[in-house]
């Protein structure tokens, strides 16, 4: 048995679920960024299967695959940093990181 | 079985198991654990893709960076007087009709392609398509003269910098 591109499709697929109600549910706010990152892993393995499987394409395009992964990496840091500032910013003003109880916005 | 059929196998179980613990440990101190898990799994499942440079700096940015930060804004947010420091809301049946949802349309959508990859790539021959991973990815980064994403790297690093600036202006004590 060999691997193909359906492995990796569905394991991003499971992962990106995962990732999707774990983002939904929890109430602490940093477990929801926990579950978008677990979102943004599914989707950069996703990209880099396509990447490998890719035998249609030219050589340099076929690694287009994982120079998205790699933008998709330094954009899931820029917003892990401002997040967790804006919770910690919260957290100081409300002291509470419930994201139900997070209601300045709402009238 | 292959080699590498049976290290996708092991990577790919540990790595839903953790995420599925991510997601349902109680306390958020072990879910940030195990997220360190998920991202070497992942990073596992990268250098299986043949892709070592993105295997490294996955291990570097997720597992150095990131878990370091959402410790820290564990530490600095300390939930006192609660035993249960990662609860989940009332809504966790719709959020999980909506999850099998997604996910049964993702994989009925990838079995039953038109475009589904039938052909099965093997492991030597890409790896000799494939001569120097990082090589490879700096000529398609940098190099200005043939077909390259040099603008949407400046783009990246000018994205890294406001997110410093904004969260530091955010999470600084006034």
């Amino acid at each position: 048995m060999q691997l193909t591109l359906n492995h990796f499709l569905v394991l991003g697929a499971v992962l990106f679920c995962i990732g999707l109600y774990g983002a939904i549910v929890k109430r602490n706010a940093i477990a929801v960024l926990m579950g978008i990152e677990i979102m943004l892993n599914a989707v950069n393995i996703t990209m880099v299967g396509f990447s490998y499987f890719n035998t249609v394409k030219t050589f340099s395009e076929r690694l287009t695959g994982q120079i998205f992964a790699i933008f998709i990496i330094t954009v899931a840091a820029a917003e892990a940093a401002v997040a967790l500032a804006m919770i910690i910013a919260i957290y100081r003003k409300r002291a509470t990181v419930d994201v139900g109880e997070i209601d300045m916005m709402k009238w | 079985m292959d080699l590498a059929t049976l290290l996708f196998w092991i990577f790919a179980v540990i790595l839903v198991g953790a995420a599925l613990l991510v997601v349902g440990l109680r306390n958020i101190v072990h879910s940030a654990l195990a997220l360190v898990m998920v991202f070497a799994m992942a990073a596992g499942i990268y250098v299986l893709l043949s892709a070592s440079f993105i295997a490294i700096v996955q291990i570097l940015i997720y597992v150095g960076a990131v878990t370091i930060l959402i410790l820290f804004a564990l530490m600095l947010t300390r939930i006192t007087g609660q035993r249960q420091t990662n609860p989940a809301n009332k809504l966790w049946p719709v959020a999980a009709i909506i999850c099998i949802g997604v996910g049964a349309t993702i994989i009925y959508a990838v079995s039953s392609s038109q475009m589904a990859v039938k052909n099965v790539v093997s492991t030597s021959e890409v790896a000799k398509q494939l001569p120097d991973n990082v090589v490879r990815i700096g000529q398609l980064l940098y190099s200005p003269i043939h077909y390259s994403y040099v603008l949407p790297f400046e783009i990246a690093s000018l994205v890294l910098l406001v997110a410093i600036v904004g969260a530091i202006v955010i999470g600084r004590e006034d």
